[in-house]
Parts: structure tokens; C-alpha cells; sequence
């Protein structure tokens, strides 16, 4: 008996430190993310507290030398490229994923789908290389005479497209699981009502789906913000406000690629990058916080 | 083989499906009868369901099967490939084991199949909705919350729901899969008795396993057997006088 007992004490303590054990790892995790706002936000106080917050964002002057330290046509320049590619790849994904879960017979799918998970497997540096070579001599030469602006092709549209292509995989993916978890059943009513399945698929199936298809393309929309060698290799990095499509920009994660760790002599040029990337966390924070919010509503009315 | 004292819009005639390797159903031959409520019975994993699924070509949404033979319908084989099957499926209503409300309102729910068949008109539609949803017995419960998500019903107003969406889209047929199997005995009864009062003027055929419920609801019997039909009849017949040895073993409970 007291063996017995022995023994399932022993069950029992190595179960409880199994648990404490992961619950400190989770909170570990969980709490990177406060550990890094809290050391960007101390790094980049010096500039805060030196200048207006708004002289800052709002500013388009961007002289370190002089001490001119404005933000605004990073900002812009980060939301210009990846609006480009958001809008690219909205479209062609959301088609792409509906025609691969609903149209597609298995055959199809089995033969796409090994490319999908390659083209999300390849580095950034290659789809740079790519832009380089094929994006931008094309913008300059087709795409830029069609509005008669001349350009080197090294623009916001460039970025879009290159940063568009990159996103597309993890979009789709996470769309196609997401369609999965809409029963057969239900379409399988709206198709026994008569509708077509293009019907099915524009009233149940994406209606259904929809908090998930918000979510994909979030999460899209985060990697494109932060995405860094590709778009700073195509995007000319020009710091001024860009106009149209056609001229260079200059992104927030190509900013502090390009400099950080060089000319940090200057002052408050290591503070100025910092804050850049406390921008860039906040405007992905910002984004996470709206789709939770648009999820929880959706949810709320459908389910 | 087919009773000639019914009329049939439904004539199957050599049916055969195969999922891969697997022979689901085996050289079906029936007629069923018009405006008369048709059971399918026997033990699961049997075909019923395949069957009933063939009726409406819903085979084709899971993993390609191979079928051979023909389903007439109104004198159209249904497995002709030139056959518009969203035509074919507006003449069949389907009841499925779990009802599965659409993500919209009750009101787009019923109002969805007219919909998509093109009706216009906020009154017409309005007018639909309730005519339906009258008579499926609904409308005194959610008359006051057209509008909200058809989801927060409980599960056998859920079921009515799809009734009145299915008949919504004017078929002449209903077809029934164990459509009571996850509703309450009340839910069952009152879906038993609309059975009951519309088979005057609709086609019903329903898959059931339960026995008692084919002797309450059904005119004609079809029991099937590992894929085959055994032995069709009409109901009090099949219940109480099988002539096949298997039907009267399946009916006395020896082989389930």
C-alpha cells in the first residue's frame, strides 16, 4: 500500500511541476513583448522628451546633421508600399484560395500546394535579387512610360509588388485552413436550394469565414509591414514624401537596416532609429488591436 | 419489380456507385412513388444515404465517385452531364441530420433560395418568408426576431428552419436524411406530423433507422442491405408481411 501511494505521489508532483514549469515559460514569452516596448520606449526618450511629438511624426524634414528628425515620410512610405501590396494580394489570394478549396479536384491541389509552401520557403534577400532584376527595369521601362513619368523603376509600386508576391503564401495558406472549418453540410444546403457554387461561395462560404478571412490578411498585412531586405533593395530609399506610385520611398524597417550600428556619432541619431522602431511596433500593435476588435463583433453577429 | 399502381417521377435504374475500391451501392432498381412518403430503412453504413444523396448529384461535393446507371427524374437523367443540376436540386428540398442554418438571419435564411432563383421585391419576399415559415410551424416562435442570427435557435426550430428554407424553393420532392436523428422526441413529433401533412402534396422520401418511425410516417418502404435493395414495398406490407428473409431478420431486430 505504501508504495502504491509512493508511487502516485510521484505522478502527481511531476505532473504539478510540468505545469509550473510551462507557465513560466509562457509568461516568458509573453512578457518579450512588454521587455521590448519597455526598452525601445527608454532608448528613444531622449528624442521624445527633445522634441514635439508631433514635430516628429508630422515633419518631413529629415537632417540628421542638423538635427532634423522627421518621421513622416517613413511612415508614410512603410503604409504606401504595403497598402500596394495588401491591395495586390487581397484579390488574387482570396481567388486563388477559393478556387483551390472549392473548385479544384485533389489532383490539382496535390500538384499546386508543394509550390505555395516553396514560394513561402524562399529568403527575402531572393525575392530582392528578383525585384532587381525583373521588377524594377520593367516599372522603369513599361510601366512608367504608360504615365509619362520617367523613372528608374526603383518605386513604391516596385515594393508593393515585390512585398505582395512574398505575402501571398502565408495568405493563402491560412485562408485555405480557414475555409476548411466551414462544414460541407452547409454548403452542401445552399447547394441543394439550387445555387451555383459561385453563389455558395459568395453567401456562405465567405460569409461564413469571414472573421478568418480578416485575420489572414492581418497577419499579412504585419509581415508586410515589417518585411526588410526586399524592400529596401527595390524602393530607391529616397526620404522624401512619395508622391504617386512611381516615385522612390523610403520604409521605416529600411531605415534602421540602412543606418543603425553607422554614423551614431551624430546626436540623437541612435535615439531616432529606435523610435523608428517603436513606430513600427505600434502601427502592427495598432492593427492587431483592430482586426480583434472587428473579429469580436463579426462573431458576435453570426455565431 | 416496380408497383405500376403509382405514378413515379423518381426512377432509378441500374445505379451503381463506387468511392475508390469501395462499392457502395449495388444495381439499384426502383420506382418510387409520387406524393407518397418513401422510408428507406436499413442497417447504417448500408447506402441509404448515398442513395438519397445520388437523388439530388450532392455525390459530387465529397471525393469523386464513379457512378454508373441513371436517376430519371421527370424524365431527365440527372447523371447526364449536360443536365443544369442547380435546376434539378431547386425541384428537391433536403433535410439533413443536423440542421445546418445558413450564417444569416432566420428571415435570409427562408428568403435564400427564392433569392438566388431571382426573386425581387421586398414584399414578395416578405410574404414568402412568412408563408413558409408558417408552415413549418415557426413563425409564432420567431415572428418578433426575423432578423436575428438563424444560429441562436435551439436545434429543432434550427430543423424546422431548414424545412421552411427548402420549401421555400417550391420542390416537388423532399428528401430526408435521418432528418430527426439529433432532435428532441417533441422536435421529432412535430417534424413527423409536417411529414405527415405534406405528403398530399410532395414527393418524401426519408432515411431513417428507426422503426418505429417508418411505421408512424411512411407509405412505402425501401429496406436496403450492404449496399443492395433487398426488398421495397408498401409499408404495412414490408413491417408486417417481408417476404425476404433478411427484411424480416432486420425487422425483428436479429441483424442490425
Amino acid at each position: 500500500m505504501e508504495t502504491k501511494s509512493k508511487v502516485s505521489y510521484y505522478r502527481v508532483n511531476k505532473n504539478r511541476y510540468a505545469k509550473n514549469g510551462m507557465m513560466v515559460l509562457t509568461i516568458l514569452a509573453c512578457s518579450l513583448i512588454v521587455l521590448i516596448v519597455v526598452g525601445l520606449t527608454i532608448r528613444s526618450a531622449p528624442i521624445l522628451f527633445s522634441r514635439p511629438l508631433s514635430e516628429l511624426l508630422f515633419s518631413t524634414e529629415w537632417k540628421p546633421f542638423k538635427g532634423q528628425f522627421g518621421f513622416a515620410p517613413f511612415i508614410v512610405g512603410t503604409f504606401a508600399v504595403t497598402g500596394v501590396a495588401v491591395v495586390i494580394a487581397v484579390p488574387l489570394c482570396l481567388l486563388t484560395a477559393i478556387y483551390l478549396s472549392e473548385y479544384a479536384s485533389s489532383r490539382v491541389t496535390r500538384f499546386v500546394n508543394p509550390f505555395i509552401d516553396v514560394l513561402s520557403g524562399i529568403p527575402s534577400i531572393i525575392f530582392g535579387v528578383w525585384g532587381i532584376l525583373l521588377v524594377v527595369p520593367f516599372i522603369s521601362k513599361y510601366i512608367a512610360p504608360l504615365f509619362n513619368v520617367s523613372s528608374n523603376g526603383y518605386t513604391v509600386l516596385a515594393g508593393g509588388l515585390v512585398l505582395s508576391i512574398m505575402i501571398f503564401p502565408i495568405i493563402i495558406n491560412v485562408l485555405l485552413e480557414v475555409f476548411k472549418t466551414v462544414p460541407n453540410e452547409m454548403k452542401d444546403a445552399s447547394l441543394s436550394l439550387g445555387a451555383t457554387k459561385w453563389q455558395t461561395v459568395k453567401k456562405v462560404l465567405l460569409k461564413r469565414a469571414l472573421p478568418g478571412v480578416i485575420a489572414a490578411f492581418v497577419l499579412g498585412l504585419s509581415r508586410a509591414f515589417g518585411e526588410t531586405m526586399a524592400v529596401l533593395m527595390v524602393t530607391g530609399n529616397v526620404s522624401k514624401l512619395p508622391k504617386s506610385l512611381m516615385d522612390p520611398t523610403y520604409t521605416l524597417p529600411s531605415l534602421i537596416a540602412n543606418n543603425y550600428g553607422e554614423m551614431l556619432s551624430i546626436p540623437m541619431y541612435d535615439s531616432a532609429l529606435l523610435l523608428a522602431s517603436l513606430i513600427l511596433l505600434m502601427i502592427i500593435l495598432f492593427f492587431n488591436i483592430i482586426s480583434r476588435i472587428i473579429l469580436v463583433k463579426i462573431e458576435r453577429n453570426y455565431q | 419489380m416496380s408497383d405500376n399502381n403509382f405514378k413515379t417521377h423518381i426512377s432509378v435504374q441500374n445505379l451503381n456507385v463506387h468511392y475508390g475500391k469501395n462499392h457502395i451501392l449495388k444495381n439499384i432498381n426502383i420506382d418510387i412513388p409520387d406524393k407518397k412518403l418513401t422510408a428507406i430503412i436499413g442497417p447504417s453504413g448500408c447506402g441509404k444515404t448515398t442513395l438519397l444523396k445520388s437523388f439530388n448529384r450532392l455525390l459530387d461535393t465529397s471525393q469523386s465517385p464513379m457512378v454508373t446507371g441513371k436517376v430519371v427524374v421527370n424524365g431527365e437523367n440527372i447523371f447526364d452531364p449536360k443536365v443544369e443540376i442547380t435546376h434539378l436540386r431547386k425541384k428537391m428540398g433536403l433535410l439533413s441530420q443536423r440542421p445546418y442554418p445558413l450564417p444569416m438571419s432566420i428571415y435570409d435564411n427562408v428568403a435564400y433560395g427564392p433569392k438566388i432563383h431571382g426573386l425581387r421585391g421586398k414584399k414578395n419576399i416578405d410574404e414568402i418568408v412568412e408563408h413558409y415559415l408558417r408552415k413549418a410551424s415557426l413563425w409564432e416562435e420567431v415572428k418578433d426576431r426575423l432578423h436575428t442570427p438563424a444560429v441562436r435557435l435551439s436545434i429543432g426550430q434550427q430543423q424546422r428552419l431548414c424545412m421552411a428554407r427548402g420549401l421555400a424553393v417550391e420542390p416537388d420532392i423532399i428528401l430526408g436524411d435521418e432528418p430527426t436523428s439529433a432532435l428532441d422526441p417533441h422536435s421529432t413529433q412535430s417534424i413527423e406530423a409536417m411529414f405527415n401533412s405534406l405528403k398530399e402534396n410532395y414527393t418524401i422520401i426519408v432515411v431513417t433507422h428507426i422503426l418505429r418511425q417508418a411505421r408512424r410516417i411512411a407509405d412505402y418502404i425501401m429496406f436496403m442491405y450492404m449496399g443492395e435493395l433487398i426488398e421495397h414495398g408498401p409499408a404495412e406490407q414490408i413491417l408486417d408481411d417481408p417476404k425476404e428473409k433478411m427484411t424480416k431478420e432486420y425487422i425483428q431486430g436479429i441483424i442490425s
